[in-house]
This record gives C-alpha cells, sequence and structure tokens, in this order.
C-alpha cells in the first residue's frame, strides 16, 4: 500500500458529492470517488477512440497521429464517424473529463477540510479548452473550426489560424495572455528560489525564516509582498494567463466581432486617428 | 469551510516600518528610500513598500537602464524626425532598429545603427550588474543562490538573443528592434524565416515549460490559500516542521493524480519549470539560422512533419 507514514489518520469516509459511499474508497494512492470513474470512463474512451482513428488512417507514427474535426459542411451537425464524427466523441470525452476530475477535485478537497481554490482554478484551463473547441467553433457556425487533435497538427492549427488573422501578436488580449503567462513564469522562478535559498542557505549557515525573505526582496528590488500575497498574486497571473487565452481566440473569428477577412494589424488603425493625433500632419 | 477563501486580506495591521535584518551589521546604513504603507496593496500582500539596499551595482545598474530607456526613446523620436505629437501618434510601431546587414559585426553610423549598438551595450551592463545586486543580497544574508542562478537562466536567453546569435551569424542586424510591434514583428519573421519555429524541438519545450509553469503556479498557489486556514502559507516553517497544512495540501494531490511533492519540494519544480523555459528557449533559438536554417524541412527529414503540412484550415 501506498500510504504516507501520516496518510491513515487523514483516510475518512465522506465529502462525496454523489454516491455517497459508494465509490469513497482508494486504489493505490488515488481516491475513486463517483468522479474517478466518471473520469477513467470518459478518459479511456476517449483515448481508445484516438487509437481507432489512427488505425483508420494508418498513421501510427505518434507526431503525426491527426484527429480532424468534420467539414465546413456538417455546420453544428452530428457528422459520420470517419468524417469527424470521431473528433466530436472525442471533444465530448475530453469535457466529460476534464469535468470529472474537477468534480473529484471538489470531493478531495471536501474530504481534507481545505477550500475549494484548486477546482476554481482548474476551471479555467476546462475554460480555455473549451473556448478553442465549443465556444469559438458555435459563435462561427462550424465544428470545423475547431483544433485538430495531433501533436503537431494542432501546431499546424495554431499558425494557420494565427495568420488568418494578419499577425495574432498584434491582438491586444494575445499580448495580455502571453505577459501573464511570462509574469508567471518569472514569479514562479522569484518565488521558488527564494524559499529553496531560505531553506537552504550557505554551508555553516542556520536555515533562514521569512524575516529573511522579506529583507532580501526589499533590499533587491524596494519590496517584499509576503509569503500569502505570492500565492494570491502566482494564482491571479496564472489564471489570467488561461483566462485571457480563451479570450483572445474566442474575439478573432465571429462576424459579428470582427468583419470576415479583417487583420489584427489593421484593428490598431483607431489608434492614430484617435482624438488630437488626427489633427498631426507627417 | 467555504468561508475561509482568503482572496484579499481583510484588517491590515499597521505597525512601524520593518527595516530589514543585519547580522553582520554592514548593511543597515545603505539602505535607503523612507518606507511607505500602500493600502492597496495590502489587500493582496505586504503594505509596506521600501526601503531598498542602495549598492554600487544597483545604482549602475539604474543608471544603464534608464538610458538605455531614453536612447531608445531619442532613437524613436529620431525616426518620425523629432515630432513629440508623432512620437505618441506611432508610439506602438516606431522603433531603435539594429544596424542593417551590410554593416556587419562593425560599427556604424550613429543613425544607422550606432545608436542601438551604445543603447544595448548599457542595457547588457545594467542587466548584468542586476545579477551580480541578486547575488550580493543573498550573501549579505548568508542565503541560498537560488534567485541569482534562475536570473542567470533568463540572461542566457537574452545574450543568445542579443549577443551569441547575432555573432554566430556574423551580423548585428540579428538583434531585436527596442519598440513594441517590431519585436513581435521580429519574433514573426525569425519563425518564418527559418520554417515555422514550432517545428524547432527546444522552441516546444519551451512553450511546454512556459504553459508548466503557469499550471504548477496555479496548483501551488490555489494548494496554499486552500491551506492557508491550517497555515500553508508559512511554508518555511512548514518545511522545517510539517504541520497539517502540508499533510493536507501533499495527500491533496497524491489523491488526485497519484504523486506529491513536499514543501520543499513543490519549489523545485517550481524552479526548475521555470528556469527550463529560458534555458530550453535560448538553444533553439542559438540552432536557428546557424545550425538549422529551415525547421520545416528539418521535420520532414527526420520524421515529425509531413510536405505540404498537416492542417490547411477547415475543409
Amino acid at each position: 500500500m501506498a500510504l504516507l507514514s501520516f496518510e491513515k489518520k487523514y483516510r475518512v469516509p465522506g465529502g462525496t458529492l454523489i454516491g455517497r459511499d459508494l465509490f469513497d474508497f482508494w486504489v493505490g494512492p488515488f481516491y475513486v470517488g463517483f468522479f474517478g470513474v466518471s473520469t477513467i470512463f470518459f478518459a479511456a474512451l476517449g483515448s481508445i477512440m484516438i487509437f481507432w482513428g489512427a488505425a483508420q488512417q494508418g498513421v501510427w507514427n505518434p507526431w503525426l497521429i491527426s484527429i480532424e474535426p468534420p467539414p465546413l459542411e456538417y455546420g453544428l451537425k452530428m457528422a459520420p464517424m470517419n468524417d469527424g464524427g470521431l473528433w466530436q466523441v472525442i471533444t465530448l470525452c475530453a469535457i466529460g473529463a476534464f469535468g470529472s476530475w474537477m468534480l473529484r477535485q471538489v470531493e478531495i478537497t471536501r474530504k481534507l477540510g481545505m477550500d475549494y481554490h484548486i477546482p476554481f482554478a482548474f476551471s479555467f484551463a476546462i475554460f480555455a479548452y473549451v473556448s478553442l473547441v465549443v465556444i469559438r467553433p458555435v459563435l462561427m457556425g462550424a465544428w470545423a473550426h475547431g483544433f485538430p487533435y495531433g501533436i503537431f497538427s494542432h501546431l499546424d492549427w495554431v499558425s494557420y489560424t494565427g495568420y488568418q488573422y494578419g499577425n495574432f501578436h498584434y491582438n491586444p488580449i494575445h499580448m495580455l495572455a502571453i505577459a501573464c503567462f511570462f509574469t508567471t513564469t518569472m514569479l514562479l522562478a522569484l518565488h521558488g528560489s527564494l524559499i529553496l535559498s531560505a531553506a537552504n542557505p550557505e554551508k555553516g549557515e542556520e536555515a533562514k525564516t521569512p524575516d529573511h525573505e522579506d529583507t532580501y526582496f526589499r533590499d533587491f528590488i524596494g519590496y517584499s509582498i509576503g509569503t500569502l500575497g505570492i500565492h494570491r498574486i502566482g494564482l491571479f497571473v496564472a489564471l489570467s494567463a488561461g483566462w485571457w487565452s480563451g479570450i483572445c481566440i474566442i474575439i478573432s473569428g465571429p462576424s459579428w466581432l470582427m468583419p470576415d477577412g479583417e487583420s489584427w494589424i489593421e484593428w490598431w488603425d483607431w489608434w492614430p486617428n484617435f482624438f488630437t493625433f488626427a489633427s498631426i500632419g507627417g | 469551510m467555504a468561508e475561509y477563501h482568503n482572496i484579499l486580506t481583510q484588517v491590515q495591521v499597521r505597525g512601524p516600518a520593518e527595516m530589514g535584518l543585519d547580522e553582520k551589521g554592514l548593511v543597515a546604513r545603505e539602505r535607503g528610500v523612507e518606507p511607505r504603507f500602500s493600502s492597496i496593496l495590502g489587500y493582496i500582500g505586504n503594505a509596506q513598500l521600501g526601503p531598498i539596499h542602495l549598492g554600487m551595482f544597483g545604482t549602475i545598474a539604474f543608471f544603464l537602464g534608464t538610458a538605455w530607456f531614453f536612447l531608445t526613446g531619442i532613437g524613436m523620436l529620431q525616426s518620425v524626425d523629432w515630432s513629440w505629437q508623432a512620437l505618441w501618434r506611432d508610439l506602438w510601431w516606431i522603433s531603435l532598429d539594429p544596424p542593417g546587414e551590410e554593416y556587419g559585426l562593425g560599427f556604424p553610423p550613429i543613425w544607422e545603427g550606432g545608436l542601438y549598438l551604445i543603447a544595448s551595450t548599457c542595457l547588457l551592463i545594467a542587466v548584468l550588474s542586476w545579477w551580480i545586486r541578486s547575488y550580493l543580497r543573498a550573501n549579505e544574508l548568508g542565503m541560498g543562490k537560488h534567485v541569482c542562478w534562475a536570473f542567470a537562466a533568463a540572461i542566457w536567453l537574452f545574450l543568445v538573443i542579443g549577443l551569441f546569435r547575432p555573432v554566430a551569424m556574423g551580423t548585428w542586424s540579428e538583434m531585436v528592434p527596442y519598440g513594441i510591434f517590431p519585436h513581435l514583428d521580429w519574433t514573426n519573421y525569425l519563425s518564418l524565416n527559418h520554417g515555422n519555429l514550432f517545428y524547432n524541438p527546444f522552441h516546444a519545450l519551451s512553450i511546454v515549460f512556459l504553459y508548466g509553469s503557469a499550471l504548477l503556479f496555479a496548483m501551488h498557489g490555489a494548494t496554499i490559500l486552500a491551506t492557508s486556514r491550517m497555515g500553508g502559507d508559512r511554508e518555511l516553517e512548514q518545511i522545517y516542521d510539517r504541520g497539517t497544512a502540508s499533510e493536507r495540501a501533499a495527500l491533496f494531490w497524491r489523491w488526485t493524480m497519484g504523486f506529491n511533492a513536499s514543501m520543499e519540494g513543490i519549489h523545485r519544480w517550481g524552479w526548475w519549470f521555470a528556469i527550463l523555459c529560458p534555458i530550453t528557449g535560448g538553444i533553439g533559438i542559438l540552432l536557428t539560422g546557424t545550425v538549422v536554417d529551415d525547421w520545416f524541412s528539418w521535420a520532414v527529414l527526420h520524421g515529425f512533419a509531413i510536405e505540404g503540412g498537416l492542417y490547411n484550415g477547415p475543409s
């Protein structure tokens, strides 16, 4: 049994959302619960569908396996299995698996007497995925606008879709999302570093305290956000990255937001024409 | 349970400013700027702003960093014929540009890239001085040098882009223009000119570590906030003497995904993910145009791309 030294007293019944004590048990280190069962169901079904699709296409190079969304002609209808239907089933399985995983986190949170920050945070990752394969395709009127499920084919989708709108770097929300990704990575490096440098000081030194952390950062940059604050800001910026990533792609495409063929480069035309700027020559 | 989200600090306690530890009795007199308090900052973290250490390397970094900023502004102004109005109107589009290809690694006239090279030198010395500062401040307190090494990883990427790769390519024109859209265009053309950077495996790794860092910080930040009722935010204390917050945090992930880090270990995971992002990214950029000219053809050659691409728009 994969039980940690202190684990036994925490393994108590209760906290489930549905199923009472029917699935309230562990398998090895994993908690099961109703949502553990549904996670396995959706994840296994979706994976089998991907392998089935690979078999149908005869592609077994893992870098090249790609499950394509349905062609445009099917709009928002169900498509035949070998013409994008597989992609639709896999999408449903993925959403089912991600949602189950989140609800399983809720059950584990309740069992351990914690608060719900983790499943709340995970919902932002689910949103980013759903924005790409459900929200934007629905707004554009065809499942064809979802991305293909393949390691390099989804990168080709990103290239293709980015250049559809001129240059995606000019999308202001995309800028914001990238800024959040870079910032959260920098904050993680700084936070990880600070904890490690306090707990692993120079040879012969005693282990350091939060006062040392505050002193270091005030000396270094004039501000120390503190032990609680760094986790708030880290979580906030990380979730913002996921949130704005979803928003930046949702606003690229739907015709009521963006005229057909418009590019993000032209979107900036309002800036030089903005009030007083318009009157300047040259 | 749900009453204790701990999103914002609801009661701010304000005592005299903390001036910082001075165990060797050497640094207190080098700390300047009267500390101030901001109740807006206090909602999220510490309300106290300042003091800051005023050392030689910090001062060098500050002045040369400012010099880079103003030289960039002067270059932008020159590009719009010294019109202040046009500077604001065109701010997103204009830049201080690197020299043209014809100058190779030589020094061009001032308005044809010379100013750019001077500004870049200022920036280089500023960044390296700040790096020395990150080392000296830790040393003063007897702490580990983890911030310093993490910063070095970012500097590696900075040096690859601005120094090593241009030298390897034999021209300063490969450097990045200092401007908002122009630096994004540089990124775009680097990818287009070398057959789609998405097929560069080190670029892929770098993105994995970038997204992975966001994921890890979301997981870690959420875990700590979710256990803050039990004192989860007191990480050093929990590392030295494990409490129920660490135990629950660990068990949460063990029960969720079958694996958990320790309170110290999660910071090692985070540190490595964050620093590997610029380390792998730097390797990818250094190889681009020097060792591999066209990543797409390279990918076709090595069997992870096919001629014509895998996706060409909705069918």
